[in-house]
């Protein structure tokens, strides 16, 4: 027993499985849209670029999703995010700096309401962020019912600041040199990528959230503070959600009251599709970009073959929901029969 | 004192006394809320409002109270459903075209294969939370979110009207009648329902698989099955509702029907005094809380405050009827209490 | 405090609803002992060791720690902790979805720069479970592995805490005879190093094998302290049960000599349950009380379960009077005349909110179907029938079964039973937790029910109520059926022999 031997668990099955259907979906897009210039670099790229809210989002649903919970308020939350951004600057004329920093705090503030509620009071997460969705989509409708586009200057500056990448390049055909490209708003996505994923799994906080979704009475019984840990979970979570909102803030530049509707289920579908179980205890932030960039590609496919309604990336979204989840209750099934 | 004590412990006290406290503060806002007239044959006024749209909160809470009870969660895809139900409806009746003034296909074949639709997506729900054992709110999420794709594909993304006038008899009246149909639909519902669960042992079955689903299983009740029949049944309540709405406005609005209605029904289960955990239920009280959202809905409209900035009040109403029911409420007010008055008594002493 | 005291509780009191817990209990740890805390169930010590622990809050008296001047309070598992007080609690408390080094480390995970130090964490996991002499895998997730490994490992965490005053709350209830033996050194090894060990279980050989110190409580009370070589076992028993052994044998049945083997009720043949109970033919006679005897774990509620339904069994045969049953969920069996009353009673027996009415008849009504409610006035008259027959104490009822006490709730779930009017009637521990008096009550049941020809099959860990009640006996061990006993050989010795087994 010199060499730990790495078994491949039922868990990080349903991570290669989506790793894999990522690939073959991609590659599938480039063999079919091939003409229409799917293979591109800049496609790719893409992907990170109309989704890099869709990430931040994805990796707090994911933190909450691990502590056996779920946060059905985001959408609405990035929705609100956006209009008190275009309300503050345009309306009120605060700078960009401003607004951000506000918007952060108000989802700071947004997430402790919510984990308080649930972690002190142990509502239902349920029942506490669907109230949360309600509440955060009328303040948007309360705050201005039109839509309000933003035009700060230095706020535009921010959503339009092309990075090139010195790679991926190609001529075309006026003997130009493309570069391929990205917003600073990849970024972030990124780096938050990378913070949470080093936060989950290289310290106490982290290591307690999982603790706590693998079996919330053994937390409590070794010592843990579950329900302060539960707390911070949810106000990381709806920092990441004011912060997705912002980042999807750079993409849209105003603020409306439908906006981001139904991103929840996005979200919890990018998670669960990377492996995270319902139940709790088993998740990986890694997992999740793979799902938000699976769902990015449906979106590409039906943006690409031109004829279909929008409508059906959710519909193809949630179907793919139900097919993890139905995969996730087998796997659990089986890990139960295999116990006995 | 003794009296009181007995008022206020009845079951339905609470629920009353909230509709009693709505219906004061209705009258303060628009006084003339309880004046009754009758305005082209049909009665009319502020009151009669509530309980005549009030309609769908009330079918859809018979339903979600069920749903409640027996999983201890909730069946958020309501809304959808009926914009599904109502897509089916008028697709079917308007032969695909996108307004029409006359029946293309016969409408009572199409309010069946509507009400059938509604069932199926009921049973979807009841399959993956009974079956494949999905947290309620996980599983019913799916069409929550998907529902309005659905009735927007159903519909080609166009809102389908069907001008008939007996299309819109369900939601307004019909002639010679004073009273609005969707009333009697309504009493009709609680009633039918009322009667399922008395005269069959169902009420109690399902309140002993909301209970304790593993000691039901071992006196011989089929827990999958009454789950997975609530959430059908669910389905059923949100096919009428989504019939009474479609016919209110004689179309299929996928991105309207049903908006924001679940989040009134399951305040209408909350305010009824229902505990959201499961369990013991009562539906007259689920039947009040609607006529009681009904109300703070009808109120807030008349106080100008526009359709979707009331979700506001009303999630907060939410948030407080659900911490007033944590147990974990009375423990912390209690530990408060106990540390002042310990800090008052040593303040007494020194 | 005396010198060499590491722990004093005093005057301790702690009420549930209708339920006093703990009435001024007394208990004194010293350094340096493995001091058992003993007595039945419903004595009083789970609920003495979460108010140590800070699981549940007590509400009057004071608890010292060496080490501090003042009283303590622990208001949680974690204070607790840091008071120098550790537990292992029965039920195995680890995270399954966390690797075997985390679950030792979490919450005290060694760090670098700030970040969790995972190679030294495994380091000093193995080294750790190796100075144990348990050998496994550190990063492999815990769920992977057997009950007895937990248990191990969480004792191994516990043991690391370096705690002043460590807790094993039925630590052994899963552990076979070598695991324990180990356990044991581990436990000496401690104790020598001046650790106070507080020692709770059944076993009254462990208590033998281990323990310096006894401290026995009854109903919530202090009955005494004592010396393990100034208290001989039947002593022991005796003040566990508060009654003479004189008492107790006086209701072993008469004329049960003249019991005969009726027909054959039930029978199986191959039955089993993957995982849970091994391939075993029984036979059930009409008008016996047949019991299941072995250890907890041993698989005797696991083979009651699989000829109910309750797990549904995945081989073998099930003969109802001959004729065969296939049982796909527990209707069906109860459709053949079966009737079980589930060892866990909170969580399988009671519906809590439901009245005692709608506890009573819900059985038989599930049995009639949905369609055919029986009338409110039927279910009145049978609820007032076994409230009477069985004297169910409750203010009427309508009263939740929740609100009654845990004896009266059981004679309720066995009223519901009754009302069915089974053939077979399965009794899975139904007299833990319950008073002396509800006990003997349920026993004469028992043997009344026989005497009217039902075949009735008994369960519990008490060797004592066994030989009382039961005409012949089953034999499990590790999940099998290892024999039968028929009455002439029910001695408490020929049990203990057939339980243990082997070649002894």
């Amino acid at each position: 027993m010199k060499k730990e031997r790495r078994k491949l668990d039922g868990n990080s099955f349903l991570l290669v499985i989506t790793i894999v259907l990522f690939l073959v979906m991609y590659a599938a897009g480039c063999i079919l849209f091939k003409t229409q210039g799917f293979a591109k670099t800049q496609n790719f790229l893409n992907l990170f670029i109309s989704n890099a809210g869709l990430i931040v989002i994805a990796v707090g649903m994911t933190i909450v999703m691990i502590t056996g919970g779920i946060d059905i308020s985001v959408g609405s939350v990035v929705a609100m995010v956006c209009m008190i951004l275009a309300w503050t600057m345009e309306m009120a004329g605060w700078g960009a700096i401003w607004s951000t920093v506000f918007v952060l705090a108000i989802g700071l503030v947004f997430g402790f309401v919510q984990g308080w509620l649930v972690a002190y009071l142990k509502i239902q997460p349920f029942i506490v962020t669907l109230a949360g969705m309600f509440f955060a989509r009328g303040m948007t409708a309360v705050i201005s019912k039109e839509m309000i586009s933003i035009k700060n200057e230095m706020f535009l500056s921010w959503a339009q600041c092309k990075i090139y990448l010195p790679f991926g390049g190609y001529i075309n055909k006026k003997g130009m040199l493309i570069k391929p490209y990205i917003y600073p708003s990849v970024i972030i996505a990124i780096l938050v990528l990378i913070a949470v994923f080093l936060v989950l799994k290289y310290t106490k906080f982290g290591r307690s959230i999982y603790a706590i979704g693998g079996n919330e009475q053994s937390a409590l019984m070794m010592g843990l503070n579950v329900k302060r840990t539960k707390l911070k979970a949810y106000m990381l979570e709806g920092f990441l959600a004011s912060l997705g909102g912002f980042l999807f803030c750079l993409n849209t530049c105003s603020g409306f009251v439908e906006q981001a509707k139904g991103l929840e289920m996005d979200a919890i579908a990018s998670s669960v599709i990377g492996g995270t179980l319902l139940t709790g205890g088993v998740g990986n932030v890694i997992g999740s970009l793979f799902g938000v960039l699976i769902k990015g590609t449906i979106e590409a496919f039906i943006t690409f073959q031109g004829t279909l309604s929008s409508w059906w990336t959710r519909i193809t979204i949630a179907a793919m929901l139900c097919f993890f989840i139905v995969l996730q209750s087998i796997f659990a099934a089986a890990k139960e029969k295999n116990k006995k | 004192m003794e009296n009181i004590k007995k008022l206020t412990s009845k079951r339905l006290f609470m629920p009353l006394f909230c509709l009693a406290v709505m219906l004061i503060a209705a009258v303060i806002a628009s006084p003339d809320f309880f004046k009754i007239g009758i305005q082209n044959g049909v009665l009319y006024g502020r009151i009669i409002d509530v309980v005549n749209r009030g309609s769908e909160v009330v079918i859809l809470a018979v339903g979600m109270t069920l749903v409640v009870s027996a999983s201890a969660g909730t069946d958020i895809s309501v809304g959808a459903v009926m914009a599904v139900v109502a897509a089916v409806a008028c697709a079917f009746t308007a032969g695909g075209q996108q307004s029409v003034n006359e029946y293309i296909r016969n409408p009572f074949l199409g309010a069946l294969l509507a009400v059938l639709v509604g069932i199926l997506c009921g049973c979807f729900n009841g399959f993956l939370v009974a079956r494949l054992k999905i947290q309620p709110m996980v599983a019913t999420l799916i069409l929550f979110t998907a529902g309005r794709g659905i009735a927007q594909l159903l519909t080609n993304g166009q809102i389908t009207y069907v001008r008939v006038e007996s299309y819109k008899m369900l939601g307004s009246s019909i002639p010679g009648v004073p009273v609005p149909t969707s009333i009697f639909v309504t009493v009709l519902m609680v009633v039918l329902t009322m009667l399922l669960l008395k005269k069959t042992a169902m009420g109690m079955y399902i309140e002993a698989v909301g209970i304790n689903s593993r000691a039901a299983r071992l006196v011989g009740l089929k827990s999958t099955m009454i789950i997975f029949l609530v959430y059908a049944f669910s389905g059923f309540c949100a096919s009428i509702a989504g019939l009474i709405n479609s016919s209110r406005i004689y179309s299929a609005d996928a991105n309207n029907i049903g908006l924001n209605l679940e989040l009134d029904a399951i305040l209408a289960v909350a305010l009824g005094g229902n505990s959201l955990a499961g369990g013991k239920f009562s539906l007259l009280g689920s039947v009040i809380g609607a006529y009681t959202i009904q109300t703070l809905t009808t109120t807030l409209y008349a106080g100008s405050v526009s359709s979707d900035q009331i979700p506001v009040y009303k999630a907060i109403v939410v948030v407080i009827i659900v911490s007033l029911q944590s147990p974990e409420l009375g423990k912390l007010v209690r530990r408060l209490k106990a540390k002042f008055s310990a800090r008052a008594g040593k303040g007494a002493v020194s | 405090m005396e010198q060499d005291v590491v722990l004093t509780m005093r005057d301790i009191s702690k009420n549930f609803p209708g339920v006093k817990a703990l009435q001024n209990v007394d208990f004194t740890l010293r350094k340096g002992e493995i001091h058992a805390l003993m007595g039945e169930n419903g004595a009083g010590k789970s609920t003495l060791i979460k108010v140590l622990t800070g699981v549940e809050e007590f509400e009057s008296g004071e608890i010292r720690i060496e080490g501090t001047d003042t009283a303590i309070i622990n208001r949680s598992p974690q204070e607790a902790q840091a008071n120098g007080i550790s537990t292992v609690y029965q039920e195995v408390n680890l995270c399954p979805n966390l690797s075997v080094a985390e679950n030792l480390y979490i919450g005290r995970e060694p760090k670098r720069a700030g970040m969790i130090d995972w190679r030294t964490m495994k380091k000093r996991s193995r080294e750790l479970l190796e100075g144990l002499d348990i050998h496994i895998d550190v990063s492999v997730a815990v769920e992977n592995y057997s009950i007895a490994i937990q248990q191990m490992l969480a004792i191994a965490r516990a043991v690391d805490m370096s705690a002043k005053v460590l807790i094993l709350d039925e630590p052994t209830s899963s552990l076979d005879d070598g695991e324990v033996e180990k356990l044991f050194g581990l436990m000496r090894k401690l104790r020598d190093q001046g650790v106070g060990i507080i020692f709770v279980t059944h076993f009254l050989e462990q208590v033998y094998a281990v323990c310096d110190r006894i401290t026995v409580l009854r109903n919530g009370a202090l009955v005494g302290e004592y010396k393990v070589e100034e208290l001989p076992r039947v002593q022991l028993v005796a003040k566990m049960m508060g009654k003479d052994f004189d008492d107790l044998a006086a209701i072993k049945k008469e004329g049960s000599e003249k019991r005969i083997k009726g027909e054959v009720a039930i029978s199986a043949k191959k039955l089993g349950h993957k995982g849970t109970i091994r391939p075993f033919d029984l036979d059930i006679h009409k008008g016996e009380v047949i019991g299941l005897t072995g250890l907890l774990g041993s698989g005797r509620s696991e083979l009651a379960r699989s000829i109910y339904g309750a797990d549904k069994p995945d081989m073998g045969e099930l003969f109802v009077k001959g004729k065969k049953l296939l049982v796909g969920a527990p209707l069906d069996a109860m459709m053949a005349g079966m009737a079980y009353l589930p060892e866990n009673r909170k969580e399988e027996g009671i519906i809590s909110d439901l009245s005692v009415r709608e506890n009573i008849i819900i059985a038989l009504q599930a049995k009639r179907g949905l369609f055919h409610l029986l009338s409110r006035k039927e279910q009145e008259e049978f609820t007032d029938k076994y409230i009477d027959v069985l004297q169910i104490k409750t203010a009427d009822r309508e009263t939740p079964i929740r609100q009654l006490s845990g004896g009266n709730q059981q004679k309720v779930i066995l009223g519901r039973w009754l009302l069915t009017n089974p053939d077979f009637l399965i009794l899975d521990e139904p007299t833990r937790g319950i008073d002396i008096g509800t006990k003997t009550e349920i026993q004469k049941l028992v043997l009344q029910l026989a005497e009217q020809g039902m075949a009735v099959m008994f369960i519990s860990s008490e060797i004592e109520e066994m030989i009382r009640t039961c005409s012949r006996m089953a034999v499990l061990r590790d999940g099998a059926k290892v024999g039968e006993l028929e009455e002439s050989e029910l001695h408490q010795n020929s049990i203990m022999k057939a339980i243990a087994g082997g070649g002894n």
